[in-house]
């Protein structure tokens, strides 16, 4: 999986490079979130604005993700997400759990 | 539409092919005569529907060390979307998946597919059998 980590104003910003996660990927991104956080990342987010497709294990491994970030009393929030994956966090209403941004830069602006 | 389409996929049980059988139910729903308000969509709501009956078949149906293909088959009539997954493992209890969204809080990691499913699909039923279990998806689309 193509997965970059830049540090970005004490935030972690995770750049997920495939146009898919789902039930064949996932674990590789559970893997990196795990990661992150053993190594003391605690607020991440985590830009979508590739994946065109996700899945209900894509968004598991987020949902887990956020709870880990929330035990770490750190965040874990999401930009660029595209229609598809836009229309599946509405489905699952999972949208009013996550702190969603249209960009990387308006979800840097919300750590300021 | 003069005829149905009727496809019948078989491919190793394995979450590597999830890209492939999504495609092809997009392909198949762009190639579907159906009204305006649902020809938009079906494409999107094929492939995810797909993704989520594969996935089940092979983490909950098929056994773990399982070499037995994954069988997919898609009809579309004028009248419906039917999408059935074949599954020879020992199967689940459809009526025992909590209705994920509804009952929680939003936070569970797992048990969400089957509730994707059941939003986008009309009905969705899991017959078993001694022999091959069927996970079939039913949607109009008059």
């Amino acid at each position: 999986m193509d997965l970059k980590t830049e540090n970005m104003e004490g935030v972690a910003v995770l750049f997920v490079r495939e146009d898919r996660l789902d039930a064949n990927n996932s674990e590789e991104l559970k893997t990196e979130l795990r990661r992150l956080f053993d190594s003391g990342t605690k607020d991440l987010v985590i830009d979508l604005k590739e994946i065109h497709f996700i899945d209900s294990s894509g968004l598991g491994v987020l949902v887990s993700g956020y709870k880990n970030a929330s035990i770490l009393h750190g965040s874990l929030k999401l930009s660029n997400l595209q229609s598809q994956v836009k229309s599946m966090f509405e489905l699952t209403r999972l949208q009013r759990v996550f702190d969603i941004f249209t960009s990387v830069d308006d979800a840097l602006q919300s750590y300021r | 539409m003069k005829n149905d389409i009727d496809i019948d996929i078989r491919v190793p049980s394995h979450t590597r092919y999830l890209r492939m059988i999504g495609r092809i139910g997009e392909e198949v729903a762009r190639e579907t005569d159906c009204p305006e308000g649902i020809r938009e969509t079906l494409p999107s709501l094929l492939a995810i529907v797909l993704t989520e009956g594969v996935v089940n078949a092979i983490k909950h149906a098929h056994s773990a060390d399982s070499e037995e293909d994954l069988h997919v088959r898609i009809n579309v009539s004028k009248k419906d979307l039917v999408v059935r997954i074949y599954d020879n493992g020992i199967g689940f209890d459809l009526d025992a998946v909590p209705n994920h969204s509804l009952n929680s809080n939003g936070l569970e990691e797992k048990g969400r597919g089957i509730f994707i499913i059941r939003s986008l699909m009309d009905t969705v039923k899991y017959i078993r059998s001694n022999n091959t279990n069927v996970l079939e998806m039913r949607k109009s689309l008059a």
